[in-house]
């Protein structure tokens, strides 16, 4: 039975791209893919080492800017500009998980809203590197290079759906082998009593500051891809709004679990747009709103231990 | 001597929680830290776990001075404490909070976790072996898919006990592991407290309950004021007339 629905649930995202003809439509279903990818990031600090990063939207901006500038401006391939997009907000993540050393809480908060800030300013300001409000326009799109074979570039919405597709798959498999691991328990262990932790040998720093690399490499790879489907990066990548959306989609997807923050992203997503569609746009907030709320109301936990719950009683 | 502690001193702004405390713990013992509410005995356990540095003074253990050490080097070197407030990880299962308290005996890192699937099974398939002896050994081998925050009271102190043997001490420090619990649970804890000795474990007690700290400790020592005002066999202790004037004769049984 469950067999059964995986596989026809793994069919329908596969074949997609064939029978979501509307253009709109594809584009909403490849922004689901890359937010689930940074959803599953957030996640890694959020729902199992404890730890809310309200600036999440700056390692998805300085993946977006790293893989930008360097296919633009030195004209490198993009994937090597994609793995600058994995590094740089990796080192990001490194150093604010070592300054956040003693700082826990409503300090790491703010720790991560401070830096977002700083990021988001560095690139309005700074001319001469990032245009400034005016962005940077003509990203090259992604190339798959055979051996004997012309290069294909992947500027078809299909084909940006399959790599990001990819990209979901990969950091879902990611969190998983984390997560089932000593690594993975001593994450937890963090959230659930660090004082605890520390008292049975589990080491606060290196564990925090390694879920802070993993947490901000991944988002800053879905900033990565975002720059090269969009074609075109500017400041707005580092907008609040981001950082918020991530949030409501791995705490009403359920934080902590593995498909939460996947279920979260697409459906925080589609739902929108969907409500965009049926109604006029007063109404399309309003309601998003009071679904929001109802969906935290009724599963305060999340969406998928929710329904967990209601499938399995124990 | 296993853990030496010299001339600890620990002030807190005016308030002085220590004032030159020495002592040694024994290998092989069972050894009681006891004394009046605010005596110190806590504070003691902070600084040689490294959850306090002291003011003054020095911690050894086996000769090697740990004083200052982070919590974490000191459990890894063998020094493992459990708490006075009940500490779990309350949101995981028993066997889940034994798992993770068996952290020291796993080795696998990032690389492995996401490289070495094949490592990362036999790591688990290992720890789950040693989780189930910790639980059947403190009697809490039919509540292992419990969740922690979901066992009584007595069966939660257990769950620290065996989180705590999971970590795998050479040096236990029990911070009142049978305050709260009812007569039959403190008789099952003095039993388990004999047996981790018998497995080569040295216990450091901190407890109220006079008979349980007379029964089965080797050795006491007293605090009172931050100072430590007796050391010695428990019956030399009892007789003491200091240690009957500041604790055993006012509300030694005041503290369930």
């Amino acid at each position: 039975m469950r067999r059964l629905a995986l596989g026809i649930g793994l069919v329908i995202v596969l074949t997609a791209p064939a029978w979501v003809w509307n253009p709109y439509h594809l584009h909403t279903l490849i922004m689901a893919g890359i937010f689930a990818v940074l959803a599953l990031s957030l996640n890694l600090l959020l729902g199992y080492t404890g730890q809310l990063s309200l600036g999440h939207a700056a390692f998805f901006g300085i993946g977006a800017y790293a893989t930008a500038l360097l296919s633009v401006k030195l004209e490198w391939s993009p994937w090597l500009g994609l793995l600058a997009a994995i590094v740089l907000p990796g080192v990001a993540g490194y150093v604010i998980g070592r300054l956040a050393l003693k700082l826990r809480g409503a300090y790491f908060v703010l720790l991560t809203i401070s830096f977002a800030g700083c990021v988001s300013l560095v690139s309005v300001n700074w001319m001469d590197l990032t245009n400034g409000p005016l962005g940077i326009p003509g990203v090259p799109p992604v190339e798959i290079a055979l051996p004997g074979l012309a290069a294909w570039s992947l500027r078809t919405k299909s084909a940006y759906y399959y790599l990001v597709l990819a990209a979901v798959i990969l950091a879902y498999l990611l969190c998983l082998a984390l997560i089932r691991s000593r690594v993975g328990r001593a994450l937890v262990a963090l959230r659930e009593n660090e004082t605890l932790a520390a008292s049975v040998g589990i080491d606060a720093t290196h564990y925090l500051v390694l879920a802070a690399v993993a947490s901000a490499a991944m988002a800053g790879f879905a900033g990565g891809l975002y720059a090269h489907y969009t074609r075109f990066v500017s400041p707005e990548v580092f907008l609040f709004t981001y950082t918020v959306t991530m949030v409501i989609m791995v705490v009403a997807g359920g934080k902590g679990t593995l498909a939460g923050p996947v279920v979260g992203a697409v459906l925080f997503t589609v739902l929108p747009e969907a409500l965009r569609e049926l109604t006029s746009y007063q109404w399309q907030m309003l309601l998003y709103g009071v679904l929001l709320i109802a969906v935290l109301f009724f599963m305060p936990e999340g969406i998928v231990p929710g329904l967990r719950r209601r499938w399995r009683p124990s | 001597m296993t853990l030496e502690a010299r001339d600890l001193t620990v002030r807190f702004g005016g308030v002085a929680a220590l004032t030159g405390v020495s002592f040694a713990v024994a290998p092989g013992t069972v050894t009681s830290l006891i004394g009046p509410n605010g005596a110190g005995k806590t504070t003691a356990f902070n600084v040689i776990t490294g959850f306090q540095r002291p003011t003054q003074g020095t911690v050894h253990h086996d000769g090697l001075a740990i004083t200052g050490w982070r919590p974490h080097r000191i459990a890894a070197r063998g020094l493992v404490r459990t708490f006075q407030k009940t500490s779990l990880f309350p949101g995981l299962t028993v066997r889940e909070n034994v798992l993770t308290g068996l952290h020291l005996r796993g080795r696998v890192g990032v690389t492995a976790a996401l490289l070495a699937r094949g490592r990362v099974r036999d790591e688990e398939r290992q720890l789950g072996v040693e989780a189930d002896r910790v639980m059947d050994f403190v009697g809490l081998g039919t509540r292992r898919g419990e969740a922690a925050a979901a066992l009584s009271y007595g069966e939660q102190r257990l769950l620290e006990l065996a989180v705590g043997l999971a970590a795998g001490p050479r040096l236990l420090l029990l911070d009142e592991p049978a305050s709260g619990m009812t007569a039959s649970e403190k008789m099952a804890v003095a039993a388990l407290i004999g047996r981790i000795r018998e497995h080569g474990i040295t216990v450091f007690l901190v407890e109220h309950d006079m008979r349980l700290v007379m029964g089965i400790s080797d050795r006491v020592l007293v605090l009172n004021y931050g100072r430590l005002i007796a050391d010695g066999d428990p019956a030399t202790v009892q007789r003491d007339p200091e240690v009957i004037r500041a604790y055993l004769g006012a509300g030694a049984h005041a503290h369930p």
